[in-house]
């Protein structure tokens, strides 16, 4: 490409607000030194949450339990269906049960290893140091976590650490953590402190002197556009992977929030990096709306393979033992089967590519319970896994205790999102962003077990002692009003936009957008990316999305329940995005975590870091043809970045 | 393989609604019930006429926001199966598959197949929670729980909240989804001490909110998606007399 569709800022700087002193004293003295709001001010405060997942619910139900007045916002039609709620395997802690040699320092070290050295120490420490906090919390709330026959709490192993620090709840963490944030929430709707709006869409963030001020949201109802002012707005709206059409996401799930922050200022950071999960049931067909997920934790106990022979027609019980390809155990013998996702993806892809794949459309790797078995019983594994061989039988109609599952690689999880300090502010005063919808803790690829953590960490523990001091360094402490010029114009340019989609009638659904723009992402800049097929990544998207403009149909109108035009409107913003995640993708020459670039591989196939020249988070600032890179610096005080090696 | 569907249509919560036929084709048996509704609504859509709205988020049978009538029983022909999770090789092309929504004077329709289920949400906020604050918990392993207890507890809470349990009931009762919360909660030694004033208060919102009465047909049960057992009806009821 002749021109860089990218420009480098090098005037803007980032304050990551980072308190001095040892590692394990930030916390500590960030607390002690920050400002904060008497107990009996706080109902004078006015606080927006978007997103009621366990980052949103979590924080609304603390902020409020600290007696804030809060409102919050989610598309479902209860809190409680955020897509928090179908994470599976568990959640980490280091509360070193387990007495294996766990330590905060180790699930620091883990994290930022299993990030590829790519995010801030001090918010990774301060991940591991408010880890144990949580399970006590969730244990209170009623969270039916894994015991012991003792009665004590058990733990498993995850992929890309060699000790037992996660906590679960069958293969229903999310669902019971979201449960217990979710009813932490509901108690303080029911006391009066938390005003919940279900079934509404933030479509706009209104921004008054350069601070946020509040949301224009859209009743998914009724079609009805209303404005709320408050004195701070919290974005905790989750992951963006659906935006690769295919992935284990929910189908409402969107970046659409975040998306409107940015063109309103807020800086995005590493929107392209992108957990690929290894394990998800396969497509099998072009039908497919979703691909789901079988949890990491079946690494646990499953051996994963393919046959040493290319187009094996054969059925995996009659290949035999030495003509199987176990090609974790070959390629990481330390860590195996729990290779962290990246790796593992990356190993699936490459065999599936060289024409060992398995399953109807080739596209699959075995995941094989034999040998676990015939260890450990049909009890034992029935009894772990119970439900997701249940779930595979389900979908697939297949008995998983008898031959292997199918997996194969899909999109997750999303590491960028907002850039946020320390803080977990994002560049525009008052607007904070946690949970997923931020880029904070996993750096360029995330370790199994730990977003739900950071999701609850942020909402519990993080916010509740940021916000206020925020709040209380505030000049002007009067609640804004909605009845604003800044208002007016936001929503003028919504209902306007709104209008556009339904006017242009054209040929092609929604859904045959989002689909093209999936396959493009997932082909050119998913599990492996190059400058070639990203340039022309972008050039397609560019011809996509004025194809979109021009041919889209969406029916209906604005003033009533129309599924298309939500769809519509998150399709907007993901092609958007989309384009900005390839440049983003391009302007990294190098390879870090789940970001592989072809041109920038080991001899052994392996990602090739380049710390002298890419030690920084990209953040981006919003153009519409070219954003410009904003860099933010990373510091390496307390640890030296090594080579990330699993083998 | 190809359907002929019968679905509700109703544009809004005030209109009369009625059962209108499509026709689909080229359906895959691997295709779950949702995607053959996708394969239905982009060609309405194509064709100009209205897609029929339906409620879905996960599609993987958690989060409880899909849940339709079809052919008569909630969540269609299978056992402890959602919506999301029905493929259509659970159906014979030979029968019309009849599509209505989920009904009961609590859950009002809102368009086509949706409803409103946010009574759900008020009998959670009325006392479906233990009372612990952020900060205020001990070390966990201070609370020891055998596992079986453990377990018991789980199945209680394993509940999505899609309320099937509502719509299959001739009386449309909300007790099992009410009861499943209480036993979550008091079966284990965290939920205790507020055992008594939260089934009290659980129960009356239950009536506030215009459910009916449970009389004890165990329809819900049948038609659970997470096979909750009407056991914890009668441990609710042993509770709210005592309370
Ligand atoms: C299938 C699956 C399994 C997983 N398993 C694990 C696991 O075992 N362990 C682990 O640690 N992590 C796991 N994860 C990751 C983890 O679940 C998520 O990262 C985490 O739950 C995100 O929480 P959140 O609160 O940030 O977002 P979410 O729970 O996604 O909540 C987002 C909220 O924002 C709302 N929202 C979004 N956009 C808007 C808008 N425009 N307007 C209004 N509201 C909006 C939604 O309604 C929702 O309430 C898994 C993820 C998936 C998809
Ligand atoms: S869509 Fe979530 S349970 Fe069916």
């Amino acid at each position: 490409m002749p021109d860089r569709p990218f420009t480098i800022d090098t005037f803007t700087s980032l304050d990551p607000k980072v308190p001095l002193g040892p590692l394990e004293n930030k916390w500590s003295h960030f607390k002690n030194n920050s400002r904060l709001v008497s107990p009996s001010n706080r109902k004078n405060y006015h606080i927006i949450v978007v997103g009621t997942g366990l980052a949103g619910a979590s924080a609304a139900a603390s902020l409020a339990e600290q007696g804030y007045k809060v409102s919050t916002f989610c598309f479902q039609d209860s809190p409680r269906r955020a897509h928090s709620v179908a994470a599976q395997g568990g959640v980490n802690a280091m509360k070193n049960y387990q007495n294996d040699g766990d330590s905060v320092f180790r699930m620091f070290y883990d994290t930022l290893k299993g990030g590829d050295f790519r995010s801030r120490e001090a918010n990774v420490y301060r991940l591991a140091e408010c880890s144990a906090h949580l399970i006590d919390q969730a244990v209170a709330q009623g969270v039916p976590f894994a015991r012991e026959y003792s009665g004590y709490l058990a733990n498993r192993s995850f992929g890309g650490v060699q000790v037992s620090r996660t906590f679960y709840a069958r293969g229903q963490t999310g669902q019971q953590l979201l449960l217990g944030a979710y009813q932490a929430m509901m108690r303080q709707v029911g006391l009066g402190k938390i005003k919940s709006y279900s079934r509404h869409e933030m479509l706009d963030l209104v921004v008054e002197d350069g601070s946020a001020k509040g949301i224009i949201v859209r009743n998914l109802d009724t079609g009805m556009i209303s404005r709320f002012a408050a004195h701070a707005v919290v974005l905790a709206t989750g992951g963006f992977g659906k935006i690769y059409y295919l992935s284990t996401l929910a189908m409402g799930c969107n970046g659409t929030a975040i998306w409107r922050a940015h063109k309103r200022g807020a800086l995005t950071a590493c929107p392209s990096w992108t957990q690929i999960h290894p394990t998800c049931l396969p497509q099998s067909g072009t039908h497919q709306s979703k691909l789901t997920l079988m949890s990491e934790s079946l690494r646990n106990d499953g051996r994963i393979w393919v046959p040493k022979q290319k187009n094996e027609t054969r059925q995996a019980k009659d290949i035999p033992e030495e003509e199987r390809d176990y090609y974790l155990e070959r390629r990481y013998p330390s860590f195996g089967n729990l290779a962290p996702r990246d790796i593992s993806s990356r190993a699936a892809k490459e065999r599936i590519d060289a024409g060992y794949g398995v399953g109807k459309m080739k596209n699959a790797v075995y995941l094989d319970f034999k040998d676990a078995i015939a260890v450990q019983g049909l009890e034992v594994i029935k009894r772990k896994y119970g439900n997701l061989f249940d779930m595979y039988k389900k979908i697939t109609d297949v008995n998983a205790y008898e031959e292997p599952m199918l997996i194969s690689p899909a999109a997750h999880f999303s590491m960028g999102g907002l850039w946020v300090d320390y803080e977990l502010g994002t560049n525009i005063p008052g607007l904070f962003a946690i949970g997923e919808a931020n880029f904070s803790d996993h750096g360029a690829n995330r370790l199994g077990a730990n977003s739900l953590l950071q999701a609850c960490v942020d909402g519990y523990y993080i916010l509740p002692n940021t916000l206020p001091q925020y709040l209380a360094s505030m000049d002007d402490k009067k609640l804004p009003v909605v009845e604003s010029p800044e208002f007016d114009a936001a929503e003028e340019k919504i209902r306007n936009s709104l209008q556009q989609l339904l006017d242009i009638r054209g040929k092609r659904t929604v859904d045959d957008f989002h689909r093209q723009l999936g396959k493009i992402l997932y082909d050119k800049c998913g599990l492996s990316r190059s400058a070639e097929e990203l340039s022309k990544a972008i050039q397609e998207i560019d011809e996509l999305m004025a194809l979109f403009y021009r041919d889209v149909k969406v029916p209906g109108k604005q003033n009533e329940m129309n599924d298309e035009l939500e769809k519509a409107g998150r399709v907007a913003d993901y092609l958007e995005i989309g384009r900005q995640m390839c440049i983003d993708a391009l302007s990294r020459e190098e390879s870090c975590g789940a970001h592989f670039r072809e041109e920038y591989q080991t001899a052994d196939g392996e990602a090739l870091r380049d710390d002298k020249q890419f030690r920084f988070v990209s953040c981006w600032k919003y153009d519409k043809e070219r954003p410009s890179l904003v860099k933010e610096a990373l510091n390496f005080e307390f640890v030296t970045p090594s080579e990330r090696s699993y083998k | 393989m190809k359907f002929e569907l019968k679905i509700w249509r109703q544009p809004n919560p005030d209109a009369k609604g009625a059962f209108q036929k499509y026709s689909v084709k080229d359906i895959s048996p691997d295709m779950s019930f949702l995607e053959m509704l996708d394969t239905l609504n982009e060609e309405l859509i194509l064709k100009g006429d209205p897609p029929v709205a339906f409620d879905h988020d996960c599609r993987e049978g958690i989060c409880g926001q899909c849940g339709v009538v079809i052919n008569g029983r909630a969540h269609g022909p299978l056992d402890q199966t959602s919506t999301c999770q029905l493929h259509m090789r659970s159906f014979s092309e030979e029968k019309t598959i009849t599509i209505e929504p989920f009904r009961a004077a609590a859950f009002p329709v809102k368009k086509d197949l949706k409803v409103d289920r946010s009574a759900l949400d008020s009998i959670i906020a009325e006392g479906g929670f233990i009372s612990v604050e952020t900060g205020q918990a001990p070390e966990a392993n201070t609370i020891l729980i055998g596992s079986e207890q453990v377990e018991e507890a789980f199945d209680a809470a394993s509940c999505i909240g899609c309320g099937a349990c509502v719509a299959s009931c001739k009386n449309a009762s909300v007790a099992l989804f009410t009861a499943a919360k209480i036993s979550h909660l008091s079966k284990l030694p965290q939920g205790q001490l507020e055992r008594n004033s939260r089934t009290k208060r659980m129960v009356q919102a239950m009536d506030k909110m215009g459910f009916g009465s449970c009389s004890n047909t165990g329809a819900c049960e049948v038609e659970c998606p997470q096979g909750i057992s009407i056991s914890h009806i009668a441990h609710m009821n042993k509770l709210y007399f005592r309370s």
